[in-house]
């Protein structure tokens, strides 16, 4: 079973947000995705200071399996990526919610972290697309 | 072991040296070079053992069945290479006068003929030199369609899940915006979400028919009557051809627009990238769009179809006109089909795949899509092995390599966890299957018994199991001298 840390906040593509002050979150990979995904070999981590829109597309993690999107969780701007991850992909696949997380984003609206899953919501989610 | 490291200094091949009395003075005195390039010293013997060796080590459908999935690896009968090397055709320059070209001309324009035949579609060109330069291709004539319309907003392109992943490239390449649409649990798009996505920013669908999880997309037709009353265009994908050849015609399901890989239905040796050939077939609102050059046919004679023929084009693909021994492969290989053979390879492809899935099945694997007929290729999930045994696909195909199978395809596509992509292709006999089915079964066995056998995998050939991290990491192929 994975780890489903309960303070966090999660989407339907499997990306988890860590609500850090009103305005600021940090986003990563589910333990679940990482599993799913495999051994990561490099991460594309988004631009800082690019303005993105809720589900868009602004980061690449590629695995030995596979190449994925990862999808801003919410709208606003980019305020931090994990510089760490250009050497250390490997961290997404050991912690992911700690040393793997992606990057950091200043929300627009905050009403869009009420559409997110809680830990209960996404387990359930996991649990039904088996 | 490398050539260069059975070198020893002095040693040569006598009978394969050059005259070293010969002098070239076309070259200046500048650009020759001082000291002698670092080459391995070997014997003839020693040359002739090291490559004859290496070639022995190839998993290849020459010696082994390779059921790749969605890369159609059949058997291409020698005759096509053999025909297609005639002298004649060999030692043709691209550039010769039509006069002496009618033999050549012919060919290619049969070719276009015959294809146009067998998908429904109005125009051929064969100017494509590989799958991506096909799709490209197609997706620049649907832009170019809206653009001569003054429709310069359909900039959206809806891609199915189930889609090759070239298709978003494709699409991103053009300029273009994509636009993801989901598939149903039974494999087909999902429609309710298609009508959603749907509008004035539409600027076609690409489809991959049959999908990429190996079944036939059953509402074709209300796929394209949507996409079509929206002012869209339908893009067909022809990497899975081979399942629908000569059976049902991607111009009769209302694609605007198709590409065919050649070097993949049509008999080119592949999986080598390259070299590659894409035709690009068009239906009548694109035929003003389609790349030059094609040969037509004037007072009794072939020539080449230029810029000043067909003003809208695109324009050229290639220096040429496409790869002409790829080109001549596939008009052989369509000759000597016909129309009733190419009817057979879709009987064969698809009646392998579904002996294949029912026998899997029947030894307890489980199906992506059970209940679904298999086309050319299915999908077997291993997801109850990985979480019950720790057997994952990965393992799965490692171990049939020491079974003497090349593996199927593994971890695509993506939407099925620790899948098996198996197509077996029309060329393979009834005890080959069997074959493959009794090894399936034997390593399912062992996973239950003892999944260390499985992990270890392959134990048989000159390279185990692949630090797969490492090698995407770190990829250095590069040899160098112990003395630099």
């Amino acid at each position: 079973m994975s780890e489903i840390p309960g303070d966090l906040k999660y989407t339907k593509s499997h990306e988890w947000v860590r609500i850090e002050d009103d305005h600021l979150v940090t986003v990563g990979i589910t333990d679940h995705a990482q599993a799913a995904l495999g051994d990561m070999v490099f991460i594309e981590t988004p631009e800082i200071g690019a303005e993105v829109e809720a589900e868009e597309a602004c980061a690449v993690v590629e695995s030995v399996k596979a190449a994925s999107d990862i999808y801003s969780p919410v709208g606003g701007e980019i305020v931090e990526a994990n510089a760490n991850l250009a050497d250390s992909p490997e961290s997404v696949n050991e912690q992911p919610y700690g040393d793997g997380w992606i990057f950091q984003i200043r929300v627009g609206d905050t009403d869009e972290l009420e559409g997110l899953m809680d830990a209960e919501g996404y387990e359930a989610f996991c649990a039904e697309e088996e | 072991m490398l050539i260069f490291e059975k070198s020893s200094p002095g040693r040569q091949a006598g009978g394969q040296s050059p005259d070293i009395d010969t002098r070239i003075d076309s070259i200046p005195e500048s650009l020759l070079r001082t000291d002698s390039p670092t080459m391995p010293e070997v014997s003839e013997l020693q040359v002739v053992r090291h490559y004859t060796q290496l070639s022995q080590k190839n998993f290849s459908i020459d010696t082994q069945f390779y059921p790749l999935g969605s890369c159609t690896m059949k058997y291409n009968p020698r005759a096509c290479n053999s025909l297609a090397m005639l002298p004649g055709l060999v030692s043709r320059h691209p550039l010769s006068h039509n006069n002496v070209s009618q033999g050549y001309l012919s060919c290619i324009y049969e070719l276009q003929e015959i294809l146009k035949d067998v998908t429904g579609m109005k125009g051929m060109s064969l100017a494509g030199m590989a799958g991506a330069q096909g799709e490209f291709a197609g997706m620049a004539m649907i832009r170019a369609y809206h653009q001569s319309r003054n429709d310069d907003d359909r900039l959206e392109v809806l891609v199915p899940d189930a889609a090759h992943g070239t298709n978003p490239a494709t699409a991103v390449m053009c300029g273009m915006k994509v636009r993801e649409i989901p598939t149903n649990r039974e494999g087909d798009v999902d429609i309710k979400a298609l009508k959603a996505a749907v509008g004035p920013q539409t600027a076609g669908l690409m489809l991959t028919n049959p999908s990429t999880l190996g079944v036939f997309e059953r509402q074709i037709k209300e796929i394209a009557r949507i996409v079509h009353e929206a002012g869209g265009l339908l893009y067909y994908d022809g990497a899975n051809l081979n399942a629908i050849l000569g059976k049902v015609r991607p111009g009769d399901m209302g694609f605007d627009v198709i590409h065919l890989n050649l070097h993949k239905t049509f008999s080119t040796p592949h999986g080598g990238g390259g070299p590659g050939a894409a035709a690009v077939g068009v239906g009548e609102r694109l035929l003003p769009f389609i790349p030059v050059p094609l040969v037509i046919r004037q007072d009794e004679q072939y020539r080449w179809a230029e810029e000043a023929d067909i003003p809208q084009t695109i324009g050229r693909l290639s220096a040429f006109a496409g790869n002409a021994g790829v080109l001549l492969r596939a008009y052989i290989y369509a000759r000597l089909l016909g129309k009733d053979g190419m009817r057979r390879v879709a009987d064969y492809a698809t009646l392998n795949a579904n002996y294949l899935m029912a026998r899997l099945k029947a030894a307890g694997f489980d199906l992506a899509f059970d209940g679904r007929r298999a086309t050319h290729e299915f999908i077997v999930t291993l997801k109850r092995q990985a979480k019950e045994l720790n057997a994952t696909a990965m393992d799965y195909a490692k171990r049939l390599l020491d079974y003497g199978h090349h593996a199927p395809t593994t971890y695509f596509p993506l939407l099925v966890p620790e899948c098996l992509l198996i197509e077996p292709t029309e060329t393979e006999d009834k005890a080959t299957l069997d074959n493959f089915i009794e090894a399936m079964s034997r390593i399912d066995e062992e996973a239950r018994t003892d999944v260390e056998i499985l992990k270890s995998a392959p134990v048989s050939l000159p390279v185990k199991r692949l630090d797969d991290v490492k090698a995407a990491r770190e990829l250095d192929l590069t040899w160098k001298a112990a003395s630099e």
